[in-house]
């Protein structure tokens, strides 16, 4: 039977022995070889169990403070751990990116009309956005323009937002020596080339390396459920799943809708054991969603594919795009997406 | 209800017979296809399924070994796997049944995970392939590996 299973272990197997290389005898490296290696045995695992971290909420977190990161689209990318950073040289980063954007616009590789020169390049630490003390602290990369008129007080327009961090990131902290900080979730918004922009500048300066962050169909589900376990006072928007059908010419797009509450009622008629979400339960919830619509359209929506899933918590969709519309869970979501991230990493 | 017993027909001479269940048409399709090319002393049979049971109103020969594709960006193709397998008998378990899982190389397609899968093969102590049928070399393992595990069986007996 081993034979059979040598193709789909050996990419994993590769990709962790590349990142082994670069951290010589680390004890908590070989922590890591030890599990790999299990993962490697032939007994599968058991079904994954989650905890919704929306309830917990490990800071105390002032919702006035990120109220800013809310009713965003966020372009999500993983980020592997940055070398030699330091939250004290934020000044000094905050000159260099500055230059380097300056320089990059002038190579007239980054061009728009219209385009302003005058920016500014804001680094900020946000304090707070962690699961765990171990966590590293957060950090924000603003892009602002510099307003033209001369008074000081006027603050200039955000042109680009982007931010680090790690939240509940355990599994990754471990394995890294001290000379490197964790970070592994990246959320930027504004204009594609910013993003491309700053991206190579981190890349060069702390060797790391930034990967869009893909959310396939098993997670989004497992965010609906998750999302939809939340308990919400009142409910801002309606619980909406956007599906693809693979079909030609043009992929047929199937939007289904329904009343939070009863979308709630559902996931409390499904839902066992408190505090911990399951596997067979996010399986049997959208498996009630999916014969219902079955019953009445005769269309078996487990063959197509999920591409979007909106809630009054958060909505998410597989390119890799996330708003968070609740202050309340925005740990809880970034701590899945921190989860991913990691994996995407490893 | 009919259920798919290893031995209840007489084995065809030299011949063997595959039977693939999936609900993905053109992949079966596909698999069969790259199967039939394959050069083989003895003459090899592909039959197709959506799903089992299977008619009992057809005359087939014997099936030799049953391969359930499993789609992994559809879970509607594990869920009819998972329906068909009730229809086959605990005795096809013993080397004549494998399970094929295709789609692991788009990660952002799968709303299956491999875990459930592997689960599924570990359970019914078949094994399990992972396999993309979008190349050419890749068919070619499957062809290899598929004919490997038909030639280790016993595909005719005399009596």
């Amino acid at each position: 039977m081993d034979s059979y299973d040598a193709p789909e272990s050996t990419p994993r197997q590769c990709a962790s022995s590349g990142l082994k290389d670069y951290f010589i005898g680390a004890t908590p490296l070989q922590k890591r070889l030890e599990s790999v290696r299990k993962q490697t045995s032939f007994i599968p695992t058991p079904p994954r169990r989650k905890i919704p971290q929306c309830s917990q909420l490990q800071e105390d977190v002032d919702p006035q403070k990120f109220a800013f990161l809310l009713h965003k689209q966020w372009t999500l990318y993983s980020l592997t751990p940055l070398y030699k950073f330091s939250y004290t040289n934020f000044k000094e980063y905050s000159k260099l990116l500055n230059a380097f954007i300056a320089a990059e616009k002038q190579k007239g590789l980054a061009v728009e009309v219209g385009d302003d020169f005058n920016i500014k390049v804001i680094f900020s630490t946000l304090l707070g956005m962690k699961g765990t003390q171990r966590d590293p602290e957060a950090f924000l990369v603003q892009i602002l323009s510099k307003s033209q008129l001369p008074s000081e007080h006027r603050e200039g327009k955000v042109l680009w937002t982007g931010w680090f961090c790690c939240i509940f990131g355990d599994s990754l902290l471990e394995t890294v020596s001290e000379d490197f900080t964790c970070l592994p979730l990246f959320l930027a918004n504004g204009a594609e080339t910013n993003t491309a922009i700053i991206g190579t500048w981190f890349q060069k300066t702390f060797d790391c390396y930034f990967r869009p962050l893909a959310i396939n169909a098993f997670n989004l589900s497992w965010m609906a459920a998750m999302w939809t376990a939340c308990k919400m006072d009142h409910y801002m928007a309606t619980t909406e799943f956007l599906w693809s059908v693979p079909c030609s010419p043009q992929s047929l797009d199937i939007s289904y809708a329904i009343h939070p509450e009863d979308a709630k009622a559902l996931w409390d008629s499904v839902h066992k054991t408190p505090g911990e979400v399951t596997q067979e339960e996010v399986d049997l919830f959208m498996d009630c969603l999916y014969s219902h619509f079955h019953r009445h359209f005769k269309i078996h929506l487990s063959a197509t594919r999920l591409v979007r899933v909106s809630t009054s918590v958060a909505s998410a969709h597989t390119d890799g795009k996330i708003k968070i519309l609740c202050h309340k869970y925005l740990i809880g979501v970034l701590a899945y997406l921190t989860e991913l991230a990691i994996f995407q990493i490893e | 209800m009919s259920v798919l017993r290893p031995l209840d027909k007489l084995p065809g001479l030299n011949t063997a017979t595959i039977l693939l269940v999936g609900t993905e048409d053109a992949l079966l399709q596909q698999l069969a296809e790259a199967m039939l090319k394959e050069d083989c002393t003895s003459e090899l049979k592909v039959h197709l399924a959506k799903s089992l049971p299977l008619p009992s109103n057809v005359n087939r020969p014997r099936i030799d070994l049953i391969v359930f594709v499993v789609n992994l960006h559809s879970k509607h193709s594990l869920r009819n796997v998972e329906e068909s397998l009730h229809h086959v008998d605990a005795t096809f378990f013993l080397g004549k049944v494998s399970f094929l899982a295709t789609g692991a190389g788009r990660e952002s397609h799968c709303s299956i995970h491999r875990n459930t899968v592997m689960q599924l093969a570990h359970t019914y102590r078949s094994p399990l392939l992972f396999c993309d049928l979008e190349g050419t070399q890749v068919r070619a393992l499957v062809r290899e590996d598929l004919t490997c595990h038909r030639a280790t069986k016993p595909m005719y007996h005399n009596y």
